[in-house]
């Protein structure tokens, strides 16, 4: 049976054809619908994670064990795994343990676009490389095959362009694989010193083997065709060349990509005459060939920078610039991303702008836009969790250089279980003079409204355990008359709890609860929505100062979009002249 | 042969279900089809985009400026954005809607009144749709969509498929008979 599939769907029914009994993944953009796809067959635990660390902890425990498992997770979601990674590159498996990392050339949803590549001959592991749907399916059998085969965890390294692409997939059979005999083995499994030296033999030992495969492996296919160019590719930039050149030259196309075919390379190369080497973002094979000894043209003409595409190749290797194109003179407003009408986290942010001399350590999650104009009250936001603890070095930076200042770290409820309760508990120990601001909205909402560990549902849909803000903000140390719980719709509640985080000389949180007004739920139980009366509306547009896109100025009147209109009532709590009322409550 | 076609719009407006059910259809038309929708932050309001590209063989799924053999704008503003991706003689289908961007809301930025002016004059191949609006009359503006995907079948030539059947796969029971008018509003376009 054939089906249109994305690549992260395709990944998630390789898996599962595969025999995966146990799958991990914290949300990220493009690796989110892996796991939320995995967890539709049944067969397969799957879980939200806290972290990126505990999803690749709990994907190696299960292999460990015997089970053939899977840890899925975006670009910069290894970075936070790595330290189980490198070292589960010494301990090996048992049952066969796959990581699947998302990487993002282009930051279409990210803070870097770092080639995650680079982190196979780091960690000394295997690497497959799908380059469509079909492959992501295949390949992603064949990892868990290699993993067991060669004792390894094996990288499945995919791009935004291959998860979020759809292609046509044959799909298979579920073989199942069973759970292997596990038998203690302190000297694989224990990695004190004396055992991790040996291990690291191993590893090298491995490598070797892996190479020779390499060199065998069906994944690494010559394309013989015209041999004036000779190109070498890998993932998507495999597709995009062939759509450049299509006959006119000869492809290895390499989805074996750690350890490198160092053979296979050498004869393609000197069955050519002229050989590319077309990669997104850094020279990974490029790097590899010119240490043979080959010759070739990559980095010199294709960027490093951004994604590729057919269009960019072509202009870099062909200096073939697209005709004429249309346009016209009108200037084109900029759309960028926004919070939503009825968003929690504006009343809040909107608190803050009061406040002139405060510095904001941001986070990851909607709450980014925080940062965004009208309210633009984000300094910095550098990665998961980064914002309690930035906020600490920052008020101490600021202590010293006798700034007048109020450091706030923001972060989000799912954001706060990933990384920011050590933040938090480094806050109280080291007595960091800030404010932290928990927006918990309830969910994890950028990547499209999952479960975590706040919201009291599993990935699977078991109720569980709701894990207890507060009671953690309070055992980590903050002291109980520091602690205020709001309700962000509460302008007046809002801005008095940011007045005393503000005034505190102690560590102050301050958790801003209510449910994203995305949420099915919350639009199901939806009531109302305001208006403006026109005769009462002086148009002094404070109600507009929070940026709420449900509310425009059009021909000289302030209209409020009934239909985008979530009901929040910030904007109303803002009119001075009562002209604005909520209705069909 | 391969065709290249552009879906964008403002994150909410449906491009990514529109795209589904076109997808599906040149599936079953025995097509090799790929797709690419990029979303992410673009979700909370912001300007999206997917491709489409169909035929024998398709390698990339990728679409470059001046590659598009047809666009579908589902607002005005993101025609005008997104109209260097159209080939020189490609069709253009733009919805006859605004929808205020940020900037505009907070008047840092004008929305232009010219714009379905301009793109008419500029491109030889242009259908303005009044989709919403049918949609509205049909009972719900959110159908907008399908009058679209209708409108697109129609262009490409390819209404030689139960399309009303892919509808009614892609949706649940209850808006069958609005999005079934809608496909039907848009195809006789």
């Amino acid at each position: 049976m054939k089906s249109l599939m994305t690549g992260n769907e395709a990944l998630a029914r390789g898996a599962w054809e595969a025999g995966c009994l146990v799958a991990a993944a914290y949300p990220g953009t493009p690796s989110t619908e892996i796991l939320e796809n995995l967890a539709t067959y049944p067969e397969v635990y799957s879980e939200w994670s806290t972290n990126e660390k505990v999803a690749l902890e709990v994907a190696a425990g299960a292999a460990i064990m015997g089970a053939r498992s899977l840890a899925a997770m975006k670009h910069v979601g290894l970075n936070v795994a790595a330290d189980p990674f490198f070292t589960m590159a010494y301990t090996g498996v048992n049952g066969g343990l796959v990581v699947i990392s998302a990487d993002d050339p282009g930051c279409h949803s990210s803070q870097n676009e770092q080639d995650n590549r680079n982190y196979a001959p780091f960690a000394k592991v295997a690497m497959v490389e799908p380059s469509d749907s079909q492959e992501c399916k295949d390949f992603v059998i064949e990892a868990f095959e290699l993993s067991e085969r060669f004792d390894t965890p094996v990288l499945v390294r995919v791009t935004t362009r291959i998860c979020h692409s759809k292609g046509i997939v044959e799909l298979g059979e579920r073989r199942e694989a069973g759970v292997r005999e596990y038998k203690k083995d302190v000297k694989k499994y224990v990695v004190v010193p004396a055992h991790a030296r040996e291990r690291h033999v191993v590893v090298e030992e491995r490598l070797r083997s892996l190479r020779e495969y390499s060199n065998a492996s069906p994944l690494n296919r010559i394309e013989w065709a015209d041999r004036g160019t000779g190109i070498i590719a890998s993932g998507i930039t495999y597709q995009h060349a062939r759509e450049v050149f299509g006959d006119g030259a000869s492809y290895l196309k390499l989805g074996f990509t750690h350890p490198l075919p160092d053979q296979t390379i050498e004869r393609f190369a000197a069955g050519v005459d002229r050989l590319y080497v077309i990669e997104e973002n850094d020279p990974y094979m490029e790097t590899f060939v010119k240490s043979l000894g080959i010759d070739c043209i990559g980095k010199e003409s294709i960027p490093a920078c951004n994604e590729l595409s057919p269009q960019i190749i072509r202009k870099s290797l062909l200096s073939d610039e697209p005709g004429p194109l249309y346009s016209v003179d009108t200037a084109v407003p900029a759309r960028p991303p926004v919070l939503c009408a009825g968003c929690p986290h504006r009343g809040f942010f909107y608190a803050l702008t009061k406040y002139k001399d405060v510095v904001a350590a941001g986070d990851i999650g909607c709450y980014t836009l925080g940062m965004a104009p009208p309210i633009g009250v984000t300094d910095s936001v550098i990665c998961m969790g980064a914002s309690i603890s930035g906020a600490i070095g920052m008020a101490k930076a600021a202590e010293r250089a006798g700034r007048k200042i109020k450091v706030f770290g923001l972060i989000g409820d799912s954001t706060f279980f990933h990384s920011g309760i050590t933040g938090l508990i480094d806050a109280v120990y080291n007595r960091g003079n800030i404010a932290v601001a928990i927006l918990d909205n309830r969910v994890t909402a950028m990547t499209g409204h999952q479960e975590n560990p706040g919201t009291g549902v599993t990935l699977m849909g078991e109720v569980t355990t709701q894990v207890d803000i507060e009671g953690i903000v309070e055992a980590a140390g903050i002291k109980a008359g520091n602690i205020r719980i709001i309700d962000p719709y509460n302008l007046a509640e809002t801005e008095k709890a940011v007045k005393e985080a503000y005034n505190s000389t102690e560590p102050f949180a301050i958790i801003s609860r209510r449910e994203c007004a995305l949420l099915k739920d919350v639009q199901r139980r939806k009531r109302g929505y305001c208006l403006v009366v026109s005769d009462k509306c002086k148009k002094c547009k404070a109600c507009m100062r929070p940026g709420c896109p449900a509310i425009a100025f059009k021909d000289g009147e302030v209209v409020i979009d009934a239909s985008s209109c979530n009901g929040c009532t910030l904007c109303l709590q803002l009119c001075k002249f009562n002209a604005i009322v909520k209705v069909g409550e | 042969m391969v065709k290249s076609i552009l879906l964008v719009g403002v994150g909410g407006q449906g491009t990514i279900l529109t795209s589904k059910i076109l997808s599906a259809g040149l599936v079953e038309l025995g097509f090799d089809v790929k797709m690419s929708e990029i979303h992410g932050m673009s979700q909370r309001g912001g300007s999206v985009s997917t491709q489409i590209r169909y035929g024998d063989k398709v390698y990339s799924p990728s679409i470059g400026a001046g590659e598009a053999d047809a666009v579908v704008a589902f607002e005005k503003v993101e025609a005008a954005r997104w109209l260097p991706y159209l080939k020189r003689g490609g069709t253009l289908i733009v919805n006859d809607q605004e929808v205020y961007p940020l900037p505009v809301l907070i008047e840092k930025e004008k929305y232009p009144s010219d714009v379905l002016e301009a793109l008419k004059s500029t491109v030889e191949n242009v259908k303005v749709v009044a989709a919403s609006s049918i949609a509205s009359a049909l009972g719900n503006a959110r159908a907008q969509n399908i009058v679209l995907l209708g409108a697109l079948v129609n262009a490409l030539g390819l209404k030689d498929l139960d399309w009303e059947r892919l509808v009614r796969e892609h949706l649940p029971p209850r808006l069958h008979d609005l999005n079934v008018k809608a496909l039907q509003a848009g195809l006789s376009l």
